[in-house]
């Protein structure tokens, strides 16, 4: 069974977010790194880049498939992951800690709130795999 | 799972492609490749009718050995690629790509003339399994008095396995030393489940079970073509690098006269194994580029969990083929340094 923090906030591409004040640190589920596998190589975009909610802000790549991931928040990245460079291996072994994407300054923090809670998210995936 | 030519497959098991590529290289990986399309010719017309729509030389077979080989079209490009198993001086069983056994059933019928020749669809007869990998043999000796050892590389013989009527044929998709073993369908999961326990499945050195991602990357990294990849209708098996399965000079076969005059000629494109020297991982279909013209295409690109590299094959005008030639691939929009190579990328110490 997929681990499903309950301070989280989740999207339906299988993201979360964990808001700090204005901002959000942004990675993805462990039933999404479970369902990519071993991840190889993740591309991430630079500090100072600004997104739309739900726009495409890099990639994580599997052997076998290329995903792209999404902000579920609109903002401007303050900081990525640049560990991951070296080690996208944590996105699979700790997706909820160390193998965070990137922080974001929200420009609208209350776009959260149209986000899934850990609960939902849980039934969402249920379905998904069913 | 994934539909693969109909036929519903696992992309990977519970260990993950990763650890089951790894575990092929380093001790021994069990696949289910029963997929895997079978026509059996039979008639004292098999071997001079199969040398007329294959590209290797099917004479030079004995009883008891397999072929690498190709049915081509009269361009000389590729229908389908396919392992030629001499059972008999009348008995050959092709051994075809499960995507493409319809299409090739219906070419190989309609090539046969008045030939004393008979063809079968066997496909639903057999199920195959793969066990590949250095432990590959002492693991299949465990269920079989056959001595596997006398097998010979690309050789095959009949036998029992765990009970069962099976041919085992020492050939694989994985640059491993390993078997292939053919038996009716029914006993697959038999043969599936001692072949695991055989292979101390579980335990941290045993067998693993593969999936088609690790069969994908096993067989790149060994520079073995994959149809509707490297090889199709639309590239010529001198383009294709596979001029070691062109005999030429065999007597006559479908596609001979084009690809005699072709490589009077010379190619013009050529498939080249490529590595990649910056970030980033090629992917099939994606552009080559050189000096911002797009002069090519990958046809797989992946990352290569032994080597630990990002390799691939693509076609390439055959001015920008030679080893050491500076590419860049299109990766969703940035272009990424790669590196044509020497292939086969891996090749196993003997």
């Amino acid at each position: 069974m997929a681990n499903v923090p309950e301070d989280l906030h989740y999207s339906k591409d299988h993201e979360w977010v964990r808001v700090e004040g204005d901002q959000a640190i942004i990675g993805i589920t462990d039933f999404a790194q479970n369902s990519l596998g071993d991840v190889v190589y993740v591309e991430l975009p630079k500090a100072g880049e600004e997104f739309a909610a739900n726009e495409s802000f890099g990639s994580v790549e599997s052997v076998k498939a290329v995903s792209e991931v999404f902000t579920p928040v609109a903002g401007e990245v303050v900081k990525i992951n640049e560990s991951l460079g070296d080690e996208p291996e944590k996105v699979n072994s700790d997706p909820y800690g160390e193998g965070w994407m990137i922080r974001v300054r929200m420009s609208n923090s209350g776009e959260v709130d149209s986000m899934l809670t850990a609960a939902e998210y849980e039934d969402f995936t249920k379905a998904e795999s069913e | 799972m994934v539909d693969f030519g109909g036929w519903d497959m696992p992309v990977q098991y519970p260990a993950g492609t990763i650890e089951e590529h790894l575990r092929t290289r380093t001790r021994s990986g069990l696949f289910d490749v029963s997929h895997m399309g079978e026509i059996d010719v039979r008639g004292s017309d098999a071997i001079p009718f199969v040398n007329r729509i294959t590209s290797n030389d099917v004479t030079k077979l004995v009883d008891g050995q397999a072929q690498y080989s190709a049915l081509t079209t009269p361009i000389g490009t590729v229908i389908d690629d396919l392992l030629v198993y001499r059972l008999a001086a009348d008995h050959l069983l092709l051994v075809v790509n499960a995507g493409t056994t319809d299409k090739d059933w219906e070419w190989i019928s309609s090539k046969k003339s008045n030939e004393s020749v008979q063809l079968q669809n066997v496909s639903a007869d057999y199920c195959q399994l793969a066990l590949q990998g250095p432990d590959a043999l002492p693991i299949l000796q465990q269920l079989t008095d056959l001595k596997l050892a006398d097998i010979k590389y690309y050789h095959f013989t009949h036998g029992v396995v765990d009970g069962v009527e099976s041919i085992v044929s020492r050939t694989g998709y994985t640059g491993e030393d390993g078997f292939e073993v053919y038996a009716a369908p029914d006993k697959a999961v038999q043969l599936w489940k001692k072949m695991l326990d055989a292979g101390k499945f579980g335990s941290e050195t045993g067998v693993l079970p593969c999936g088609l991602a690790a069969r994908n990357t096993l067989r790149l990294e060994a520079s073995m073509a994959l149809y509707e990849h490297e090889i199709d209708e639309t590239t010529t098996l001198l383009e294709a690098n596979l001029g070691w399965i062109t005999k030429l000079d065999k007597g006559n076969f479908i596609g001979r006269e084009a690809l005699a005059k072709q490589k009077e000629a010379g190619i013009k494109k050529k498939l080249v194994g490529f590595e990649v020297t910056e970030r980033g991982i090629a992917r099939d279909n994606q552009d080559v580029i050189l000096d911002g013209e797009t002069i090519g295409r990958v046809t797989s690109g992946s990352p290569a969990p032994y080597l630990k590299k990002n390799i691939g094959f693509a076609y390439v005008p055959i001015e920008f083929s030679t080893v050491g030639q500076e590419i860049k691939i299109d990766v969703r929009g940035r272009l990424v340094g790669a590196q044509i190579v020497k292939t086969p990328f891996y090749k196993r110490a003997r």
